[in-house]
């Protein structure tokens, strides 16, 4: 069993990867006590960062489900992690209504056991996955990545997933297969805003096939070293680091691959301010807001200046090279 | 009990009245010191401000179809106040912006008004808007004369306007329009009643003596 119950405690995934819970448990103290000053102020907030970096708060809400530190560049930011709380109770998931604080109150009428998520399209292995074959598919993954909304607010969440590209190499698309399609849950009957004329449904997202098979885009199901919560997107979603939130499609239902490129939930209802990339960019400004700054949330209190926003969300020495030579402000 | 004119014009109305309209202000002063504004305290203050801005600016408006409707001349001692909380909430709004949005950078607060068309109509209302607070005193309206005064006045009629479209423009972003027809339709309900009361009401008056002419 890969989803466990909280009881069951810490695994890791890779035997050989276990340290003995003596030895780190003497670095982590050895951390903390940097962090409580005795090595100084600036060497504290490092070593505290640190600390946090190593062991991820489990709230303690849902099952538990571990993920052994990820190996691929970037998937580890050090930054201060935001609150379960602020990531779970502030973000947008449409399909349960349009205010922030919506998806927290509304979702919990989503129904996620039993779910599937068929793989289709141009692929020589076409097949329908239960969640519990998908989860088994590949080792799960511990990946601490910054959010950055397109409305200029910014998280980093702990997510607990594996690299799309596991889950591709398996299906092996065929060579005319450019796109990958991600379609997920529209269902009138649990999710309540389904058929408001906001958006069209269901909400679709896509990539085109070497950004899906960048080792940072992350097929995710749990965070915080828990399954999802249903306002985040459970029981499968997609994190894209270095682009803009949206993009990173809720309660996958299906991935279709295919030679054209998708038309987009918010490319749709909005060509000329939502891009097919949507790749974070502080100088491609959104036409009703700038995009050069953003706003941590948890951090960046009411009298705080807005932090800078970073290319590509600050995944430019991972991404850079998939867009190499293409006008960003034309592609935005 | 008071009747509802002595309730009107008892001296204590307008104080309790203001301390009603300073609530809402009070209420996010409050939230904002004791951190109760939620994930994103900036957002929320913002958007309170100009949401009470709206609400301001449609009570204002509904005092005069108000009065006449009711028959209640007494409520129009509570125009002014009621028009110099939409400027209250208005600069709040602005100031909110400017300071935990923009950090009080001038040079970023012009080139947002100048770039972003929503900023810039909501600044236009802004400053359409303070002409009217500038001149609510008795010694304005003395100085300027009732006829200019009224014509100035009648402003706030545009300033409404582009209070709706600055919502529109700024909801637009994310296609959520639900709450700008909320407001968008009271205002249209307020001055729509104004249109029909300035053309089809006196008229009314002398329908029957011309009746009574047609049928001779």
């Amino acid at each position: 069993m890969l989803i466990k119950t909280h009881s069951s405690g810490f695994d890791h995934l890779i035997p050989s990867e276990i340290t003995p819970r003596r030895v780190y448990q003497s670095r982590r103290d050895l951390i903390k006590l940097m962090a409580t000053g005795a090595a100084g102020a600036g060497l504290a907030g490092w070593a505290s960062r640190q600390a946090m970096a190593q062991g991820v708060q489990h709230p303690g809400k849902l099952a538990a489900l571990a993920g052994a530190k990820s190996p691929v560049p970037g998937a580890l930011t050090m930054e201060k992690i935001t609150d379960y709380k602020d990531a779970t109770t502030y973000n947008n998931f449409y399909e349960f209504g349009t205010d922030k604080a919506d998806p927290a109150k509304n979702a919990h009428t989503l129904v996620t056991k039993p779910w599937t998520v068929a793989v289709e399209g141009m692929v020589k292995n076409p097949k329908t996955f239960t969640l519990e074959e998908l989860i088994k598919l590949s080792p799960q993954e511990e990946r601490i990545y910054r959010l950055r909304c397109v409305e200029g607010w910014s998280m980093v969440v702990p997510w607990v997933g594996y690299s799309l590209s596991e889950l591709i190499k398996k299906v092996e698309p065929l060579g005319s297969a450019k796109y990958v399609e991600f379609v997920t849950l529209a269902d009138p009957k649990t999710m309540p805003f389904v058929g408001s004329r906001v958006l069209e449904w269901p909400y679709v997202e896509a990539l085109r096939m070497d950004e899906a098979m960048h080792p940072l885009a992350l097929l995710t199901f749990g965070m915080y070293g828990e399954v999802l919560p249903n306002q985040n997107g459970a029981p499968v979603r997609m994190v894209l680091p270095w682009k803009y939130g949206f993009k990173s499609g809720k309660s996958i239902v299906k991935i279709r691959f295919t030679d054209k490129e998708p038309k987009t939930a918010w490319n749709k209802a909005a060509q000329q301010e939502y891009g097919f990339y949507s790749n974070v960019n502080p100088n491609v400004d959104h036409p009703r807001w700038s995009q050069a700054t953003e706003r941590r949330i948890g951090e960046d209190g009411l009298f705080a200046k807005k932090r800078k926003t970073l290319m590509y969300n600050g995944y430019e020495a991972q991404v850079a090279q998939l867009y190499a030579g293409m006008d960003l402000k034309k592609n935005f | 009990m008071l009747s509802r004119q002595q309730v009107l014009l008892h001296p204590a109305a307008k104080p309790v009245l203001f301390a009603v309209c300073l609530l809402p202000f009070a209420w996010l002063f409050y939230s904002a010191l004791t951190n109760q504004l939620g994930a994103n305290p900036a957002e929320a203050l913002i958007r309170s401000l100009g949401d009470w801005t709206l609400r301001f600016l449609c009570i204002v408006l509904a005092v005069t179809p108000l009065r006449v409707v009711s028959k209640t001349p007494a409520l129009a001692r509570f125009r002014r106040m009621l028009g110099l909380f939409v400027y209250f909430y208005v600069v709040m709004h602005l100031l909110s912006y400017s300071w935990f949005d923009q950090g009080f950078d001038v040079p970023d607060i012009a080139k947002d008004i100048a770039k972003r068309p929503f900023i810039l109509v909501g600044f236009a209302g802004f400053l359409l808007l303070t002409p009217l607070a500038a001149t609510s005193f008795n010694a304005a309206i003395k100085a300027m004369g009732a006829k200019r005064w009224q014509l100035l006045h009648k402003l706030v009629y545009l300033i409404a306007g582009l209070g709706i479209l600055h919502f529109f423009w700024m909801r637009a972003g994310k296609n959520n329009f639900a709450e700008v027809f909320v407001y968008a339709g009271i205002l249209a309900v307020l001055l729509g009643w104004r249109v029909w009361h300035h053309w089809a009401a006196p008229a009314r008056k002398p329908a029957p003596a011309r009746t009574v002419a047609n049928a001779r």
